[in-house]
């Protein structure tokens, strides 16, 4: 660390991510990557999903019996929070990749954005759910 | 003066041998999956509290089918290209790294062979 005092000839260290104040930029970034395992994650749900609804009503009864328990909605909600996180801050990505955002204030107000929007998808998703707003494809 | 060979320089990838392919394919799979992930969002709001008869009925339906699987493989293959970054930026030995890109790559082909042939089971029996 920076305050140990260094060996003689020692060469010197940049600072590693404790040292710093997180600004938004490093958050949404972290973020982005975290959301991509969990994602991985969540493509072994897809699967169980599929599989359970492809080998009849007992697996697939089963399996919606696991993600309607409240662990089970919570590992939910961090799937489709993820993936709304993960597609919006995506989009700033290739916003970027094509050279806008760039600016400071910028790059800022649109990491906080992406906070926002993807917490507002996600929660409305689960309220649309729980107030009987979904399942209209029955 | 350049040491690269004319060759070297047309074939134009680079002293990884792999040239932009890695970050492009990123990026094409990314704007590919946005409608897509839209579309699942939609989807599987859309399936909520349902039986599993009416899954099967949304399912064996060949364009639901169908975006269900390009959402999925394309997803995999983007994932895969994401987890290689995330293995080769915080994997220093050589044989840990390795194994990983074995069971990344692994995974992807395990997860996409059992949804398509969840999708294509689906599909026959309905």
């Amino acid at each position: 660390m920076a305050e140990e005092p260094h060996k003689p000839g020692a060469r010197p260290l940049s600072p590693f991510l404790t040292i710093y104040r997180w600004p938004i930029t490093m958050a949404t970034s972290i973020t982005h990557r975290m959301t991509g395992v969990a994602l991985a994650g969540g493509m072994i749900v897809i699967t169980w999903w599929l599989w359970a609804a492809a080998n009849g009503p007992q697996p697939y009864n089963a399996f919606v019996d696991l993600i309607t328990t409240p662990l089970g909605q919570i590992v939910v909600f961090g799937f489709v929070w993820s993936l709304a996180y993960h597609t919006v801050n995506g989009m700033r990505h290739l916003a970027w990749d094509v050279g806008y955002g760039f600016e400071i204030t910028t790059a800022n107000l649109t990491g906080i954005l992406v906070f926002a929007v993807s917490l507002l998808l996600a929660a409305a998703g689960f309220a649309m759910a729980w107030f009987g707003l979904g399942g209209y494809y029955q | 003066m350049s040491l690269e060979t004319p060759l070297h320089k047309a074939q134009g990838l680079g002293s990884a041998h792999s040239g932009v392919g890695h970050f492009w394919t990123q990026r094409i799979t990314a704007v590919a999956l946005i409608p897509l992930a839209i579309w699942f969002g939609i989807s599987a709001l859309g399936l909520v509290g349902a039986r599993e008869a009416s899954v099967l009925i949304f399912l064996s339906n060949p364009l639901n089918a169908v975006l269900m699987a390009a959402f999925i493989l394309i997803a995999l293959y983007h994932m895969a290209l994401g987890l290689q970054e995330i293995i080769l930026d915080y994997i220093p030995h050589p044989g840990f790294k390795f194994f990983l890109m074995l069971v990344n790559y692994g995974f992807a082909l395990a997860i996409a062979g059992a949804c398509v042939f969840s999708l294509l089971r689906i599909a026959v029996a309905t």
